[in-house]
């Protein structure tokens, strides 16, 4: 088995997802099912390819810096569980 | 009169001459959907109220004289792509009561047309899945077999419109969540170029994947929904300026020397006997109507599958990085410090299949696998597009099977990930290779409908819809689901 659990775990913490002891298991077990699947990839020999992040070329889109009314605060507020004087209101942070 | 019944340019041309109002469109798909949206379970959100409210002034602006081409035309709008003041959720729980303070720019375009929105559709959580089973408020049935999926990721906007709830719909397609559906449930689906179509407002699973398209009747409509929705939008700096003028004007009845190319690959072990006897019998229909048929070779495609897995997890992980409790979404009541607070967050909002993409996609990004897989993964990309360069060189459109089977049973493939992925085999290469595509009725393999998929050229889907339109017109495909009996 190429992932472990402990390796589940580390993966879990890197994505700030948190599983039970069963969840583990089974999302090991599924990944790496799936990483044998996708390791059929190792069988092209890729050294001397390019990679393409982007299939249509993207380039950098420039325009006027001109002042335009953007969205009113309370919209932007609007869907926050937490708010307070037109602010996002966050857990603490610093002790 | 039915006029549920009606594809977009008859009610148009009813509309035009008078002889109908879009308020009595709209009254007759609400009741349709009364009547039938029970056993289909398409919808997450109706819009009664708002939909008979807007028919009313759109109607009274036909009286005055000011008709456009979806004028009036009921629509729905998968529920990823976003609604100023309509509840958008992703079909998550995470987006459960999230109300978008803006429209997509798709729905600001279809607004100034004058369509109508009838409501917000199911999907699969986050369009992650095949078979609208991972949304988590239902399971949308297909209509031509209620035990049936109607596939996915956009299941409920291809479901809506076969039943004939809806004159047409939006979906958005990552690697197939137009096009499988469509095909499932015997309907025309197109995703366009990467590119064509802004996605600003499209809430992001795969950005270097995502494009949304639209579901129609026919494909007629589909040029007429593409007229709207297409062009290039500030907002969106991957969008292209590569629309022509409009896109009916490729609508002719010819295809006298197109070349048509056929790939091997797409009819190996895993396509159904009786789907793939019906694509044959589809490409011998193009021969005779004067297509010359050509042998092309996609030696990676067989790779895609892999490479998609791994591209289109790892920009989800890093874009559903933003559901952080904060903002907007759930948030968890009950927690110890702020990372902890995120983790409770996104382990109660997330499903079971958002969280494996996430994982296998942070998995591939991680130090250590990020060579292995992730870039590895995007050098497999530069194979496949230069597959489809070179045999674009000696045909015009490529065409096969949209997906190896018809629509499998609910709970079939539920618990095995890596059996519902393979369900996307012939639509993934297409997204990774950034071309447009498009799902058509081409027959039926035990009362069920099978899918024909045509993929063109960048930027090429004029020449697509020019071929479809010839296909449908030639095949002339009219069966109906049967609703399960409900009517």
């Amino acid at each position: 088995m190429a992932i472990t659990k402990k390796e589940t775990e580390h993966v879990a913490k890197l994505a700030r997802l948190k599983f039970s002891d069963e969840e583990l298991d089974e999302f090991s077990v599924q990944l790496d099912k799936i990483i044998q699947y996708v390791d059929k990839l190792n069988e092209i020999v890729t050294e001397n390819i390019e990679p393409t992040a982007h299939i249509v070329p993207i380039h950098n889109v420039l325009r006027e810096d001109e002042v335009k009314p953007s969205m009113d605060r309370e919209k932007i507020l609007m869907n926050a569980p937490y708010k307070e004087n037109g602010c996002f209101k966050v857990p603490k942070v610093i002790e | 009169m039915e006029l549920y019944k009606y594809k977009i340019h008859e009610l148009n041309g009813l509309l035009r001459k008078k002889e109908i109002s879009s308020q009595e469109i709209v009254k007759s798909y609400l009741n349709r959907i009364k009547d039938i949206e029970p056993s289909i379970d398409a919808f997450i959100t109706i819009l009664e109220d708002e939909a008979l409210e807007n028919a009313k002034k759109a109607d009274e602006k036909i009286k005055n004289g000011q008709i456009k081409d979806l004028t009036g035309i009921p629509v729905v709008i998968k529920d990823n792509i976003s609604t100023e003041g309509i509840r958008t959720t992703c079909a998550s729980k995470m987006l459960e009561n999230y109300i978008p303070p803006y429209n997509a720019t798709v729905v600001e375009r279809l607004l100034e047309d004058g369509a109508i929105i009838l409501g917000k559709s199911n999907m699969d959580e986050f369009a992650m899945g095949s078979s609208t089973e991972t949304s988590a408020f239902k399971t949308t049935k297909n209509p031509w077999d209620l035990t049936k999926v109607p596939g996915g990721s956009s299941g409920g906007s291809a479901a809506c419109v076969a039943a004939d709830e809806t004159a047409f719909s939006l979906g958005s397609d990552t690697g197939g969540s137009i096009r499988q559906p469509a095909s499932l449930c015997g309907i025309v689906g197109m995703k366009p170029t990467y590119g064509l179509v802004s996605r600003y407002g499209l809430i992001a699973f795969a950005s270097s994947l995502d494009q949304i398209g639209p579901f129609t009747k026919d494909v007629t409509d589909c040029a007429i929904v593409l007229n709207s929705i297409a062009g290039h939008d500030t907002k969106d700096s991957t969008s292209v300026n590569s629309k022509p003028s409009d896109y009916t004007e490729f609508l002719k009845n010819d295809i006298k020397g197109m070349k048509i190319g056929i790939a091997d690959e797409f009819f190996k072990e895993g396509l159904n006997e009786g789907v793939k006897n019906e694509v044959l019998n589809a490409i011998n229909l193009f021969k005779q109507l004067g297509a010359e048929i050509i042998d092309i070779s996609l030696p990676y495609v067989d790779y895609a599958l892999s490479a998609y897995y791994i591209i289109a997890s790892a920009e989800a992980s890093s874009n559903l990085a933003r559901y952080d409790g904060i903002r907007y979404g759930h948030i968890a009541e009950k927690y110890e410090d702020l990372i902890d607070m995120y983790m409770v967050t996104r382990s109660e909002g997330f499903g079971k299949e958002v969280k494996r993409r996430i994982m296998l996609g942070t998995y591939a990004l991680s130090s250590g696998y990020y060579d292995a897989y992730y870039k590895k993964a995007l050098k497999v990309r530069t194979l496949i597009k230069n597959d489809y360069d070179k045999a674009f060189e000696k045909c015009d459109l490529i065409v096969g099977p949209t997906s190896p089977t018809t629509a499998f049973s609910i709970g079939e493939k539920v618990d095995d990930p890596l059996a519902m992925y393979l369900a996307d085999i012939y639509t993934v290469p297409v997204n990774i290779a950034g071309l447009p595509g498009i799902s058509l009725p081409c027959g039926m393999v035990d009362g069920l409908p099978v899918g024909l998929q045509i993929v063109g050229k960048h930027f090429d889907e004029g020449k697509l819809l020019n071929a479809a339109y010839v296909f449908e017109k030639a095949k002339n495909f009219n069966a109906k689901p049967a609703l399960g009996g409900v009517i």
